[in-house]
């Protein structure tokens, strides 16, 4: 047994003492935004809500579940994450996996020019005007197209598909497989966690990226959630967010005074943080590998 | 197993075929990679390109083909203009800010983290810290907003009970808190993550080490400075090299978000910031991409210069 000198235990103490403070800065404003989603808008206003709602009401979610924009914004961004995770796994393991192989002719030469990318890139202005140049502003495939590449993905896909084991392959080129049919029933397959991690990468992304369509999208009915959530946000006035809302939900908020700018909001951040939450626990364990599989690379 | 035999016994003669022939028997293999190296060339490439429009008077009419040269016409306008100071001033100040506290935040974390034996509160700290990370900014900047609003938010509720304060204050409205405000949301919503690698590279540290320590008297916390941190120097060491190649990124999202307030412009514009807004919104393309191609150039010379530091300390990434 080592014995604690007095030293040690003061830096226990205060050790334990920090951890705790941080967790709970970090936890209170999670829990301050959803006692306030919960609570009546108006009274609210009065102040003191911290940690429990005073006056519990389920109004604030009844307008923005109610409310067809948010909704549609709502729709957009599952779709979008959806679609855009999909295909960006996809298209970057194949890429990954013929950049793995090293009969591929020019293998160096597209590596090379791939990892300039990583390093180098045109900025905002020229990708900006590049976009409306191919007809991307206001399209819902400005979402997809773009990221359907990520090098950094590729990177760690084709590390991985390089320690498979060779003997894998060789015995399904017997079998009578081509390189696409090995890729689709022998190395994806093989590469669950690899694509789960990064999987979960491609979808927060997605999830919440609000910038790139606040400058490509006009169209109201493309905006996902999170660009209208920052609308939202912005517009301190209530009644010019009482006038951007459809007029049914216009009705209802007429009818119940007790929603403000601040509860609504609140119940709007609540309702787009959702998503992330609830898949969040499942996947701790591999964004922790995943995380440690791209800085080895580095 | 027929096939392959074939292909060893072939004289190397009619393996060295000509390069068409070679690359139509690998074509599955090149039509794997190629879509995929197009959409590289078209979205990471041809922007490239685009920077020249730096020396140039762009207009969308004229396009890219037709537009006048003018050499280094914007990059002098940038410089001489009022805004050139402030703009770097903020860049540099609020990067330096964040790197000298959002470095070695995560690894302050990962050195607190590895002193617990406690498995379940180490689990809660570490479950809890993470997630902002998973956040989007406009969800934070909203927390931000609403914890410092003046009509009962948390912090000043807070502060007025703790008679620190008599008034509630109006935080982001006020320049002077501008930039201790991004720097510890920046840290508030990253640390956690941060420290995942640390813990990791903590983790393989040989335990022998830290018994011989206890039998020569060293106490937990001497432990932690002769042991954990010199173990896990490399990696700081990387992960340092990596920040500093990203020092002029002073930040986007954060800023764009909190930063609202045109009353706090002359402490929030960034290049970055200021790049959208003369580019984006003012339509200024060209000088906007002279603006943005300056602050490129300088981070490629900090992050050279890093490495050759890095180099002569033992550790580098190239």
């Amino acid at each position: 047994m080592i014995r604690l000198t007095n030293g040690d235990r003061i830096m226990t103490v205060t050790i334990y003492f920090m951890l705790a403070l941080l967790t709970f800065t970090t936890f209170y404003p999670f829990w301050n935004a959803l006692v306030i989603s919960l609570n009546e808008g108006v009274d609210t206003a009065k102040g003191g809500i911290t940690f429990w709602p005073r006056a519990f009401t389920l109004e604030n979610y009844s307008v923005v579940l109610n409310d067809a924009r948010l909704l549609n914004g709502f729709l957009i961004s599952v779709i979008r994450t959806v679609v855009g995770t999909l295909t960006s796994i996809l298209f970057t393991a194949v890429f990954a996996y013929g950049l793995s192989k090293r009969e591929l002719m020019g293998r160096k030469f597209y590596m090379v020019v791939c990892i300039i990318t990583m390093y180098f890139s045109g900025g905002l202005i020229p990708t900006f005007l590049l976009m409306r140049e191919l007809n991307l502003m206001n399209s819902f495939w400005v979402f997809i197209i773009p990221s359907l590449i990520s090098v950094w993905n590729m990177i760690i896909f084709r590390t991985f598909f390089q320690g498979l084991p060779a003997g894998l392959e060789e015995s399904a080129k017997i079998d009578g497989c081509g390189h696409w049919g090995t890729l689709f029933r022998i190395v994806i397959p093989l590469s669950g966690p690899v694509i789960a991690t990064l999987a979960l990468f491609t979808a927060v992304y997605h999830w919440n990226d609000w910038f790139l369509p606040s400058i490509y999208i006009s169209n109201e009915k493309l905006l996902p959630i999170q660009t209208m959530l920052n609308q939202i946000l912005n517009s301190n006035i209530m009644s010019e967010q009482v006038s951007q809302m459809d007029s049914a939900a216009q009705g209802r908020m007429s009818q119940m005074r007790s929603v403000t700018t601040k509860s609504l909001s609140m119940a709007t951040m609540i309702v787009a943080t959702v998503p992330i939450i609830a898949v969040y626990p499942f996947l701790q364990k591999y964004f922790v590998k995943g995380v440690l599989v791209g800085s080895l690379k580095e | 197993m027929a096939q392959l035999s074939t292909v060893k016994k072939t004289p190397p003669k009619v393996i060295r075929q000509s390069v068409v022939l070679r690359f139509m028997k690998q074509l599955d293999l090149q039509l794997m990679v190629l879509p995929a190296m197009l959409l590289i060339l078209v979205f990471s490439y041809i922007p490239m390109y685009g920077v020249l429009m730096a020396f140039q008077d762009y207009s969308i009419f004229k396009g890219f083909l037709n537009s006048p040269w003018v050499g280094f016409k914007h990059f002098e306008m940038f410089f001489q203009s009022p805004e050139f100071s402030e703009v770097m001033r903020n860049t540099i100040v609020i990067s330096l800010l964040k790197f000298g506290i959002g470095f070695p935040a995560p690894i302050l974390l990962a050195l607190m983290l590895n002193e617990v034996r406690n498995m379940a509160f180490k689990r809660v700290v570490q479950t809890v810290s993470y997630l902002p990370h998973f956040l989007s900014w406009v969800i934070v900047a909203g927390f931000v907003m609403s914890l410092l609003s003046t009509d009962n938010g948390s912090v000043n509720m807070a502060f007025q009970k703790l008679n620190l304060i008599e008034e509630p204050i109006n935080f982001l409205s006020l320049p002077e808190y501008f930039w201790t405000i991004i720097v510890t949301t920046g840290v508030w919503k990253e640390i956690g993550f941060g420290s995942i690698v640390y813990l990791a590279a903590i983790a393989g540290i040989d335990p022998h080490l830290y018994e011989a320590a206890q039998m020569d008297g060293a106490s937990r916390f001497k432990q932690m400075f002769l042991i954990t941190l010199p173990s896990i120097m490399p990696v700081v060491i990387i992960f340092m090299i990596l920040a500093i190649g990203n020092l002029l990124n002073a930040g986007f999202d954060d800023i764009l978000l909190l930063g609202v307030n045109p009353v706090l412009r002359d402490v929030s514009d960034v290049i970055d910031t200021y790049v959208y807004r003369v580019g984006i919104k003012n339509s200024r393309y060209s000088y906007a991409t002279a603006v943005g191609l300056f602050k490129a150039v300088i981070s490629v010379g900090l992050l050279t210069m890093a490495n050759y530091i890095a180099r002569r300390s033992g550790n580098s990434l190239w």
